[in-house]
């Protein structure tokens, strides 16, 4: 057998996952003392272009509260034509198609190298994506011009008969109509009210009265098709109407007077945009693209007043509880984003300024609908106008790197329970016997919906062994997860795709070298980032640091090899040896450290950090490698490289958006010698000294202090 | 109580304790029974006599009698006194005993003989008893009961159906001599029993007669019947006719009319407006009249003259109801005229006098009393070798600030008294500082917004597509000051159903941008650079827009609108502009989508004659309120064209446009072909307008008076600052005084009203009006200089005001008897001694009477149900912003004779008497009242006449579609033509023409306007009228 590194490798490839264990601890107690919990990231999309999709519906287990996918980890009986189902053991007829199956005639997803498989199916009428750009228009001359010089560009890059809309903003917002000769109309509405979807359907004339309204005219056929045009358009027909109507785009005509912002009203926007799509294209695919630069300054969502003497809120305001607007701001963003979520459609935010522009009010529209966010400081830069391009990019195979309204459900079999996701999902609710009652990120549930994703589009899925410490599995057996994926694909198909996999159970007393063996640090680092980073959300900084410390001493005490209180002793195996300086510099990432960051930021970095986290641990070593955070996919391979010689580099990262900002990558690459020692430095996150974090090698002999400390 | 006789506005207060009873709240308490009896019978009756009418009156069948004073009357001594000149020179004896005159042919003989019969030989008792008789009679006439007593005689509306001449030759036929008086003798005496009509008529056994039908009919020459006083002969008849009247207004009216001519009391012996208009005429037109003497008389409205300014303001800008004011408060009370001026600041002058000086003292501003604030006229006395000046209205002593110091004659005039307009003359402008501008900014120039509602009904009729092509001229005729190249003004444009929809029409912009606001329940302005624009810089991107505007819409399905929004947009659009400006607003339906300001259809003619009447002419929601405040706090005055198909609640739409000193202008069933020239005449004539925005005006006084309260297009935020949005050429402000102490004889009584304004050019200017009236301590003196056709406008906008907040039964109740307290008073103190039953006219107020009844008859004081609710509370709201000459035509409109013009002369032919007698066969006639304009033809038209004219042979070819007169080539035609535009000229409304052929159905419309005549809606004639007035004024002498 080839080395771990090299199984999970091929099991990323394969099947787009990686569990933080890759042999399983027979019982719950001890999967506990394993401290990384069982867990993978789970890439659903995971670009396969060795793998032609089937044309044919999956064949499910018949048991109603099983459903599971035909695997090949399936028992078959040809004679019978017959099949287990490895989740609950029912067995299921083969429908008649299959009635030619045979040992040497076997259906692809029989096939061991198809524990991966994508279906395409016939359901409902296909739409063609839709794309509705929402532009701030309170830009400086220079950026609005390169915005729309970026819009006007990004019309060539959609598929031909994408539907697009054009919403603008600054004080009012407008609602282009695009089907328009002779005049250019838009529908206007004041930025300061909040409305409701129907209000908004109403006023945009999107809800038809039932009855015809005046006798003695003819009545006119029925337009529905005719109605959601009006705001959204095949691209082929109207770019160039649009084209020119993006290069008559103003600034805001409103004038702003010294010492003021300009009147923003970003909530509104994004509420009529989302009202819009709502109304006329619920469960399609859809992405609203939010291109806005500066915060929102009026009505709901408002992020800060339009007095310039106030700044925005920071980290001290926030933890002083001084931040007037936020939670109410929070609120109006996360509502939309659930009403977005719901529809199916996504909502990407580029927001390019200066100084704070109300990301951390808003992030929960990336977040929970899989949309993209990009943070850069004007329109006017490379950063932006390449990540945006990017964001139009087609994959291996032709097709845009884009997918929707994704459903993703887990199956386990009957030793695991599902404990919760951490991605860009959001909880469907789907109950059942396999969704643990103890929550690890969003839980509760079997099924998620992700909006928005791309082959890179990473999940993070915790689980449970349910067998008690008296009762554990027995050795030898497999357990078993089917993750299955049900999605819009950019050419507009409906797909599913299926990945099954196994992986044994081992018991934790005797086998513990197995299992220690196959630990995968990296994805360890991630999940347990991503616990944090969840945790962080909610928390106190400085309290997810000491839970993420704690947990990495337990870590290492459990696995170390070291004498009692001799720090010198210490060490660890070759499958940990990396663990500790991931922990490093992820305590020390913008993902956890307020410090030096806005809350926008640290908004954004958190937002990453669900995607594209892990470049972040290694370039503490690279500073020549500046231009990494300033370019996305194409010096991915560099990149990579790069890091491959530093460490392993995971699969999943794909810098497919912005990085950082030279301050962070400069405070970051090379850690001052402090005075500081471990606990004093995670407290003093406020305080006003350039950097005091301590040096990696300072974080090491603390660690191995501790965790040989019997006293721990 | 006896202030309300002072002044007609106090008694429609609410606050006032005995208003609410109308029969304790009229006049003084001794005459105010007798006035109680106007138009409520029931309660009246019980008041005043308590032996007289019985309770078994049936209600509705009988109009209560009025009091049976003993005879004091005598009618034999009646004399039409119109003032000295005219005292006793047409004593009217009417001596035929009035032979029962039947109106209608199946009208039972006998029931007309009942009523005017009188049992009494005693002359003085029967006279009395007949004038009661007749006041009774005219009692029915006013109010419900005059409806109620209808059906009793349910032989009189068959009888006269139809209009037709024929009653006329009836009458005369039925003129029988005495003998057939006896029978009604015996009834009326048991009239007089009984005190009760109905009663009487039951004794007759003829249903119904309650209705007084029975003519008595006078010929002058008749010899008067056994027992009958003539005069009293003459006066039953003539009431009995005016009873004939009331039944008219059922079906049988029209032919009622048309069978006038009994030879009653003569029509040409009463006062006549037109006598009077031509002798004024006669004696004053033509001529230069100069202001330069304190309280004199102007020529009357209707006389053409030269005026000079020099000193006081001229007649155009301000007209008194008197130039003489009472001294004291007693007096003032005692007299009952009300003290007021009509005020119209802006009103246009001939093109041969002299235009407005502006004064500019640069920064310094305006010169003002430090005390009042008066602005420097020519009423400051300079003192002390010119160093300092003595306020006229406060008498305070300011110093002449340096720059403006300039040494006193040998007179003690300044020695530049005429080289300064501020010193020598009654009106001027100043140019106001920034200390007089908002925000101490200098203004914005104004702009227009035109808002065209683009539903169904107004594309389909083509409304739209009119508006917009004709904006594509008018624009270019926006007002300029005199001395600039193009209108400063700016244009906007909207269109509007359920939504609204903004234009961008900015110069450098390809086409025009179109953004829809549809939240109307919060409207906004989705714009603000590139909505108003300069129209010659976007001239292109307007016209494409205004090209397109009827195609964008024409296949639209929307038929609701909203309105309160769009005035609200617009409002906001100006503010947000930070200028003043006016709407014109375009619109034609009930605004009954979901917005703020829906209306919903709330006319209920249940309401007409009760105390919820009042309700009608009261905004449906308050919002209007409130927006009308907001709109005058921004200078956004609100102009609307209205093209209603039916009831539109004209008291909510024109509420704003009331208060914001816009105009209201209604098009009833707009029909392309025959509505748009008139249509398009106004909003020409609108847009062309010289006009004051953002308007702020301040009466200041004299000590002694001041004013007290304001009617017209404006709006009142306290007690003394009359804001205006704009105001026009055409707006007049009533301005009523009160005393505060005694005049001073010496001094006189000074007025001084400033209009702080923006103009059209954006800039901020002062105009002042001067005008000094005189005091004196005799009331003859203050009869002597009153002028009718300002105490009308007066009359009529406090009335109209009142009837917000009060019946229409008591505010016609009031009328009537403040005009008998003024009468009764001049005769008791002023007129020579003669027997009280003479009626005395001062000769100033010599026809009042008849011009008090016709705003009695106005529809806006009819409470019929004929009458479409909003066509009175769009003339309600005419008229509270006309001015004198305005309201002086509106009701009593001018009859002119074209038959037999004078070919050669220039002269528009002299008007004749508002009434059918008037009229011959033989005839045309023009009629107009400055709404509505009528060319009235009689069947036997001469046919040259109508060849020449109509361009057709004979009168059966005349169409009656057309509303305008052919342009022919002969020289009838172009005299008509031209005397049709003397007419249009200068009135506020483009009049539409309408074509009238005796005795054919649009002939009732033209009937109504003869309003000497009984109208079919119950309105007494004037004779009739003159009969009640003197009756009260008897009362009141007694």
């Amino acid at each position: 057998m080839a080395t771990y590194l090299e199984f999970i490798q091929q099991n990323e490839e394969r099947d787009g996952v990686r569990f933080s264990w890759n042999v399983w601890p027979s019982s719950r107690l001890e999967a506990t003392r394993m401290v990384v919990p069982l867990a993978c990231l789970l890439t659903p999309l995971r670009e396969r272009p060795d793998l032609p999709p089937v044309q044919y519906e999956p064949v499910l287990c018949s048991r109603p509260t099983c459903k599971a996918v035909l695997n090949p980890l399936c028992q078959v009986d040809y004679r019978a034509k017959l099949w287990a189902c490895n989740f609950c053991f029912q067995r299921n007829q083969f429908p008649p198609a299959y009635a030619g199956i045979s040992e040497v005639n076997q259906p692809a997803e029989l096939m061991p190298q198809f524990s991966t498989i994508e279906y395409i199916v016939q359901r409902g009428p296909q739409t063609p994506l839709i794309f509705l750009y929402v532009v701030d228009t309170c830009l400086e001359e220079e950026d609005l011009q390169a915005l729309k010089e970026s819009l006007q560009m990004s019309l060539s890059l959609l598929p031909a008969d994408a539907l697009v809309g054009l919403i603008t903003f600054g004080r009012m917002i407008q609602v282009h109509e695009l089907s328009c000769e002779g005049i250019s109309k838009s529908y206007v509405f004041r930025g300061t009210k909040d409305l409701t979807a129907k209000q908004i359907q109403d006023m945009l004339g999107l809800s038809r009265p039932a009855v015809p309204i005046q006798q003695g005219r003819p009545l006119q056929a029925p337009e529905q098709p005719v109605i959601s045009s009006r705001f959204l358009q095949p691209v082929h027909k109207i770019d160039m109407n649009l084209t020119d109507l993006l290069g008559e785009l103003q600034r805001d005509p409103w004038p702003v007077t010294q010492g003021k912002r300009p009147l923003r009203s970003t909530g509104v926007a994004l509420s009529i945009a989302v009202g819009l799509l709502e109304g006329t294209f619920p469960n399609t695919g859809a992405r609203i693209m939010l291109f806005t630069g500066g915060p929102p300054t009026q009505g709901p969502g408002m992020v800060v007043g339009d007095e310039l003497k106030t700044p925005i809120r920071s980290w001290h305001d926030i933890e002083k509880d001084n931040a007037r607007f936020m939670k109410k701001a929070t609120k109006h963003y996360e509502t939309l984003a659930n009403r977005t979520a719901t529809n199916g459609h996504c909502i990407d935010i580029y927001a390019c300024a200066l100084d704070q522009t109300g990301l951390l009010e808003m992030k929960c529209c990336a977040n929970l609908t899989g949309g993209h966010m990009v943070m850069g400081d004007s329109f006017n830069t490379s950063l932006f106008k390449q990540t945006f391009q990017r964001v139009f990019n087609k994959g291996l195979n032709g097709e845009f790197r884009m997918a929707f309204g994704a459903n993703l459900e887990v199956k386990t079999s009957r030793e695991l329970k599902i404990a919760g996701a951490i991605g860009p999902c959001v909880s469907l609710n789907v109950k059942g016997p396999c969704v643990s009652e103890n929550e690890l990120g969003i839980g509760g549930t079997s099924q998620w919906k992700i909006c928005g994703l791309d082959p890179c589009t990473t999940l993070a899925i915790y689980f449970e062994v349910v067998n008690q410490h008296n009762a554990p599995i027995p050795q030898g057996g497999r357990g078993a997860v089917q993750f299955v994926t049900q999605y819009q694909h950019s050419s507009t198909q409906k797909r599913i795709r299926v990945t099954t996999i196994a992986r044994n159970w081992a018991d934790a007393q005797s086998q513990l070298q197995h299992i220690e063996a196959a630990f995968d640090q990296e994805a360890a680092a991630v999940l347990m980032a991503r616990l944090g980073v969840y945790r962080a959300e909610s928390e106190e900084g400085p309290d997810v640091l000491r839970w993420l410390d704690r947990q990495l001493i337990r870590l290492c005490q459990k696995f170390g090899q070291y004498n009692k209180d001799d720090p010198n002793s210490f060490r660890l195996s070759e499958s940990f040896s990396l663990y500790p300086q991931f922990m490093f510099h992820l305590r020390r990432s913008p993902f956890l450290q307020v410090f030096n960051n806005s809350p926008d930021e640290s908004s954004y970095y958190r937002h990453h950090f669900t995607i594209a986290q892990w470049q972040k641990a290694g370039y503490q070593d690279m500073p020549e490698y500046e231009n990494f955070k300033h370019l996305l996919q194409a010096p991915l391979d560099d990149a990579q490289e790069i890091l491959q010689t530093r460490f392993p580099m995971p699969r999943y990262v794909h810098t497919e958006h912005g990085g950082s900002q030279a301050r962070f990558l400069l405070s970051k690459v090379n850690p001052s010698q402090t005075h500081n020692n471990l606990y004093a430095w995670g407290q003093e996150s406020g305080a006003p000294i350039l950097t005091d974090d301590v040096s990696l090698q300072v974080f090491m002999d603390h660690l191995k202090k501790l965790a040989v400390s019997s006293a721990a | 109580m006896s202030q309300q006789g002072y002044v007609t506005a106090p008694p429609y207060s609410q606050s006032q304790p005995r208003m609410g009873g109308f029969s304790a709240g009229f006049g003084p308490p001794n005459s105010s029974l007798h006035y109680g009896h106007y138009g409520d019978p029931n309660s009246s009756h019980a008041a005043p006599q308590p032996g007289m009418s019985k309770p078994t009156v049936p209600l509705g069948s009988s109009a209560p009698l009025g009091p049976l004073p003993p005879g004091t009357h005598q009618f034999s001594q009646n004399n039409f006194q119109s003032g000295a000149s005219a005292a006793g020179q047409q004593p009217h004896r009417f001596q035929s005993p009035p032979p029962p005159n039947n109106t209608g042919p199946s009208y039972p003989p006998s029931s007309l003989h009942s009523q005017p019969a009188s049992p009494h030989t005693a002359s003085t008792s029967c006279t009395t008893q007949l004038a009661n008789q007749l006041n009774s009679m005219q009692i029915n006439s006013y109010g419900p009961s005059a409806i109620q007593s209808s059906h009793t005689s349910s032989g009189h509306p068959a009888s006269f159906q139809g209009p037709q001449p024929l009653p006329l030759t009836q009458h005369q036929m039925a003129l029988p001599p005495g003998p057939q008086i006896p029978p009604p003798a015996n009834n009326f005496s048991g009239l007089c029993a009984q005190s009760s009509l109905p009663n009487m008529a039951r004794q007759d056994g003829i249903p119904g007669s309650g209705l007084p039908n029975p003519n008595l009919q006078q010929l002058p020459g008749q010899t008067p019947g056994p027992g009958y006083h003539p005069q009293q002969g003459n006066y039953g008849p003539q009431m009995a006719g005016s009873q004939l009247s009331y039944p008219g207004a059922f079906p049988g009216g029209p032919a009622q009319l048309s069978g006038p001519p009994q030879k009653r009391l003569d029509p040409d012996s009463i006062p006549s407006p037109i006598q009077v208009i031509e002798n004024d005429k006669s004696s004053r037109g033509g001529q230069i009249y100069a202001t330069n003497t304190r309280g004199q008389v102007p020529p009357l409205v209707t006389t053409d003259c030269l005026i000079q300014d020099q000193g006081h303001a001229s007649p155009r800008y301000i007209r008194c109801t008197t130039y003489c004011f009472p001294s004291t408060s007693d007096m003032a009370k005692q007299a009952r005229i009300p003290l007021a001026a009509v005020i119209q600041p802006f009103a246009t002058v001939p093109q041969n006098e002299t235009p407005l000086y502006v004064v500019n003292h640069g920064e310094a501003g305006p010169i003002r009393c430090n005390r009042c604030k008066a602005y420097m006229c020519p009423f400051m006395q300079f003192i002390e070798g010119g160093r300092r000046y003595q306020c006229g209205f406060c008498n305070c002593i300011n110093d002449v600030p340096p720059f403006f110091f300039q040494h006193l004659d040998h007179i003690g005039r300044r020695v530049d008294h005429y080289e300064r307009p501020e010193l020598s003359l009654g009106s001027y402008e100043y140019v106001a500082t920034l200390d007089y501008c908002r925000n101490n900014k200098p203004p914005n120039p104004p702009a227009y917004i035109f808002m065209i509602d683009v539903s169904y009904r107004n594309i389909n009729s083509g409304l739209v597509k009119l508006i917009c092509d004709e904006l594509k001229t008018l624009l270019d005729k926006l007002p300029r000051e005199e001395q600039e190249e193009s209108s400063a003004i700016r244009v906007g444009f909207v269109t509007y159903n359920k939504v609204l929809h903004f234009f961008n029409v900015k110069s450098n912009l390809a086409q025009p941008q179109m953004m829809v606001v549809s939240d109307v329940g919060e409207v906004f302005v989705p714009l603000l650079d590139g909505f108003l624009v300069n129209f010659q810089e976007s001239r292109s991107v307007v016209n494409n827009l205004l090209d397109q505007i009827p195609e964008m819409f024409a296949d639209t399905n929307e038929s609701e609108t909203i309105f309160a929004p769009v005035i609200q947009a617009g409002m906001e659009a100006l503010k947000a502009a930070e200028c003043a400006g006016k709407l014109f607003i375009f619109h034609s339906s009930l605004p009954t989508a979901e917005a703020p300001g829906k209306l919903r259809n709330r006319d209920d003619k249940k309401l007409l004659n009760t105390d919820k009447e009042k309700t009608l002419f009261q905004p449906q929601v308050n919002s209007y309120e409130s927006l009308a405040r907001d709109c005058v706090a921004n200078g956004c005055c609100v102009n609307l064209f209205l093209f209603p198909n039916q009831y539109v609640d004209i008291a909510s739409l024109g509420l704003v446009t009331m208060h914001t000193g816009g105009t209201l202008y209604k098009y009833n069933n707009f029909q392309l072909n025959s509505d748009s020239p008139q249509f398009l005449t106004d909003l020409r004539r609108d847009i062309e307008k010289k006009t004051g925005f953002d308007a702020i005006m301040r009466v200041r006084t004299s000590t002694g008076f001041r004013a007290t309260d304001f009617f017209g297009a404006i709006y009142m935020n306290n007690t003394t600052d009359v804001e205006m949005a704009a105001v026009d050429c055409d707006k007049a402000v009533t301005v009523e005084f009160k005393h505060d102490d005694k005049l001073n004889e010496d001094s006189g009584a000074l007025i001084q009203c400033a209009v702080l304004y923006t103009s059209i050019s954006g800039q901020r200017r002062l105009r002042i009006h001067n005008i000094g009236l005189n005091c004196s301590t005799q009331l003859a003196d203050v009869y002597k200089t009153c002028e009718t056709d300002a105490l009308i406008n007066f009359f009529a906008k406090s009335a109209f005001k009142a009837i917000l907040s009060q019946p229409l039964k008591a505010v016609r109740e009031i009328l009537v008897s403040q005009t008998a307290h003024m009468l009764a008073c001049y005769r008791k103190n002023c007129a020579s001694p003669s027997a009280v039953s003479q009626l005395i006219l001062p000769d100033a107020m010599k026809v009042l009477p008849v011009y008090v009844n016709c705003l009695l008859k106005s529809s806006v004081l009819t409470g019929r149900p004929e009458i479409p609710t909003d066509e009175r509370a769009y003339h309600r709201q005419l008229v509270m912003s006309m001015g004198v000459a305005d309201t002086q035509l509106f009701f009593y409109p001018q009859l002119l004779p074209i038959h037999n013009l004078d070919l050669k002369s220039d002269a528009v032919p002299a008007a004749v008497r508002c009434s059918e007698e008037r009229l011959s066969e033989g005839g045309a006639f023009i009629l107009a009242n400055g709404l509505s304009m009528f060319l009235w033809l009689g069947v036997s038209t001469p046919p040259e006449l109508i060849q020449g004219l109509f361009n057709v042979p004979s009168f059966a070819h005349i169409s009656t579609e057309a509303t305008l007169l052919p342009d022919l080539a002969n020289t009838y035609s172009k005299k008509i033509k031209s005397i049709v535009e003397h007419i249009q000229n200068q009135k506020p409304y483009t009049m539409k023409l309408m074509i009238v052929k005796q005795r054919e159905q649009p002939e009732m419309l033209f009937r109504q306007f003869l309003v000497e005549d009984k109208s079919i809606h119950g309105g007494a004639s004037y004779v009739d009228f003159l009969c009640c007035v003197h009756k009260e004024i008897c009362q009141l002498l007694n």
